[in-house]
């Protein structure tokens, strides 16, 4: 579903990526951990195709169309409202009108949007334009989700709401790489875990049951 | 063929765009009160027994569609910045090239409408007949109204980034605004001289290859201002 | 370096050159009929005028195989080209208005071919200022190859432009379908100018091209900061 092979990344001193192979199948989920400065979004951009990396290459089945991308940019207009936004965004991937009111409407009730959809995103609360952006993200129904720091900001229910609904979509068989530098955020989701360091992979392995805290452990050891 | 599908999405761009300006009406509004502005000084400073009406109808005219284009061509793209919402117009899987022809024809449509609304009310303040001459004319503005806006809409996406963008953004774009404006001004000079029309068409003609060149180099150029 | 030492020969024998043009210029060249002694800027402001227009177009190129190739030498050439060139557009813009004077009456004159080399010394500023505005080596690269690239498409509209006026300025009369309407050694001289400018513009680039390289290197090993 999604491969990456020996990227590489960087200009003069500076690696951003040093040879990083991995795949990902239907259902798993990646998470990555490291420090800031490891790389981990360069990696995500190159994911996505938005950096061509200077050697080797990433591939997704199904191209951009099947991307979805949550980070801690909204990439919402505040001058529209909740559906204008999500109907502007579901245009650029061609989802027919049908699918995009089932999925719309869904997907609002999900994260407890109904009420809001005709509201202005600029008149929004803080927690409720994180929900809109997980809405926008998901709206093309992506076979692929790349998250970097989707926990940031999240308030306690919002993060909760995000991690059910990860957990649902893997089960549905969408491959995400998730990217933070907190490791207790992600470990239970992940079904496969990496420890990032100076563009490399310093750890790649099936979680194989382990818990948060080992993983913590486990990261401790690797990166220090 | 992918043309529709290009400029599906294009439209899709530039209607967003144009609904998010109609909903927030800043930068029509800055327009709007410039252009008072501009008929005002020109109407009170000069001395109309010196220089007729009819010689500063250019002038005027340029001048005010000048700032509206630049307002307009700022906020393209700043707008996208504001939002963060740059890199999830790039992950979207549209051609590089929808995103600055939307973004073009919502520069367009924006200046297109201050043209559409200074003429006349230019022509009724200060008392310059504009109907004999208003096909020749409307095509004079469009055409050299499109150059100058193609090359601003792909320095904007340049501009946008760096640190004294407004200011950055007119300077660039200084010499490739001044030479279609000088041929239009000219043009229409001759034009509301009543010249023959076979000496405007001269004028037109260049205006035409000059918006074909730049259209053209836009679209090769603007995916290399934004991929990485 | 060897690159600044060659290039610093380069410029100090084009300079020692163009006082012989000048020499050449004031005592074995006739004095034009109509202009008189003025017209002696001819071999200052012409050269200095065709390389002006020839250094963007080299940016241009070297901006589109720089899209292309990706190669910082390109965009290093580029930017020489471009410091040069704005140079020799301000002599060209200096000198205009001192061999107007005399012959025209006035200082400046928004005549069509100085007007044009206005414009040509802001696309020269917009592409400096454009290059001094991004502080990532790789964004400024390929913004400024965009803008080098806009910058040689104007140029042939400008050129146009010249055309399209009747103007006061002195029409072509080198270049052009008939003969050069000069005197034999005049063309003589204009042509030895030429070549020095020529070499004038070589040695410049080489030197800025070397000092453009130094400085990269002197920034990767964290001795400078970017200006």
């Amino acid at each position: 579903m999604l491969l990456a092979e020996g990227l590489r990344h960087g200009f003069g001193a500076v690696r951003a990526l040093d040879d990083v192979s991995f795949g990902l199948q239907p259902g798993q989920t990646l998470a990555v951990f490291g420090p800031n400065g490891a790389g981990k979004t360069t990696l995500l951009k190159v994911l996505a195709g938005l950096i061509r990396p200077q050697r080797g290459r990433a591939q997704v089945d199904g191209g951009r169309r099947a991307i979805g991308w949550i980070g801690h940019q909204p990439q919402l207009y505040g001058q529209l409202t909740v559906r204008e936004n999500l109907r502007f965004w579901a245009s650029l991937y061609d989802v027919p009108e049908s699918e995009f009111l089932l999925r719309k409407d869904s997907l609002l009730v999900r994260l407890g949007l109904q009420d809001h959809e005709h509201r202005r995103v600029s008149e929004l609360s803080r927690g409720l334009v994180q929900r809109a952006a997980i809405a926008r993200a998901l709206i093309h129904d992506p076979r692929v989700l790349l998250l970097d720091e989707p926990f940031t900001g999240l308030d306690r229910m919002a993060a909760e709401e995000l991690r059910e609904l990860l957990s649902e979509d893997a089960a549905e068989g969408r491959a995400s790489v998730l990217v933070t530098h907190n490791v207790d955020e992600g470990a239970e989701l992940a079904t496969h875990i990496a420890f990032m360091r100076a563009g490399r992979f310093a750890h790649f392995a099936p979680r194989a049951g382990r818990g948060p805290q080992q993983v913590s452990e486990d990261y401790r050891n690797a990166i220090a | 063929m992918r043309l529709p599908k290009l400029l599906r999405h294009a439209w899709t761009v530039a209607s967003k765009d144009l609904l998010v300006e109609f909903r927030s009406r800043t930068a029509i509004l800055s327009v709007a009160v410039f252009v008072v502005l501009v008929f005002v000084v020109f109407q009170f400073g000069h001395d109309p027994t010196a220089v007729s009406n009819v010689d500063l109808a250019p002038s005027i005219l340029w001048v005010t569609f000048t700032f509206a284009a630049i307002l307009a061509m700022n906020r393209a793209f700043q707008l996208e910045l504001e939002n963060q919402a740059l890199d999830g117009l790039l992950l979207a899987p549209i051609e590089r090239s929808s995103i600055y022809l939307g973004k073009l024809i919502a520069n367009l449509v924006f200046v297109a409408t201050i043209e559409v609304i200074s003429v006349p009310l230019f022509s009724l303040f200060f008392n310059v007949p504009v109907l004999p001459y208003l096909l020749p004319l409307i095509a004079l503005i469009a055409l050299a109204t499109v150059g100058f806006v193609a090359v601003g809409t792909l320095f904007s996406a340049m501009t946008v980034r760096t640190r004294f963008a407004e200011l950055l953004l007119p300077v660039l774009l200084l010499p490739f605004m001044i030479l279609p404006q000088w041929w239009a001004v000219v043009a229409t000079g001759q034009l509301f001289a009543s010249r023959p029309l076979s000496e405007i068409l001269g004028w037109l003609n260049m205006l035409a290859v000059y918006d074909i060149v730049f259209v053209t180099l836009a679209l090769l150029l603007f995916p290399a201002t934004v991929n990485e | 370096m060897r690159m600044l030492r060659v290039g610093r020969w380069i410029t100090a024998i084009a300079l020692l050159l163009l006082v012989g043009v000048y020499v050449r210029a004031l005592v074995f060249t006739p004095v034009e009929r109509m202009q008189g002694l003025a017209q002696k800027i001819y071999y200052l402001h012409v050269p200095a005028a065709i390389w002006t227009e020839t250094a963007m177009v080299l940016v241009g190129i070297a901006s589109v195989f720089y899209l292309f190739l990706k190669d910082p030498r390109l965009d290093r050439f580029a930017a020489a080209s471009a410091e040069v060139g704005v140079v020799f557009a301000a002599v060209v813009l200096t000198t205009g208005p001192i061999w107007g004077k005399p012959i025209w009456g006035t200082w400046w004159s928004w005549d069509a071919r100085l007007t044009s080399m206005l414009f040509l010394f802001l696309l020269y500023v917009g592409y400096l200022l454009l290059r001094s505005a991004v502080a990532d080596p790789a964004t400024r690269a390929r913004y400024a190859a965009v803008l080098g690239i806009c910058g040689m498409g104007l140029v042939p509209f400008i050129h146009f432009s010249v055309y399209l006026f009747r103007t006061l300025h002195p029409m072509p009369i080198i270049l052009k379908p008939s003969a050069p309407s000069m005197p034999g050694s005049m063309v003589a001289t204009a042509l030895f100018s030429v070549g020095v400018f020529t070499l004038l513009y070589v040695g410049f680039v080489v030197q800025r091209y070397a000092l453009s390289y130094l400085r990269e290197q002197l920034e990767a090993a964290g001795e400078v900061g970017h200006a």
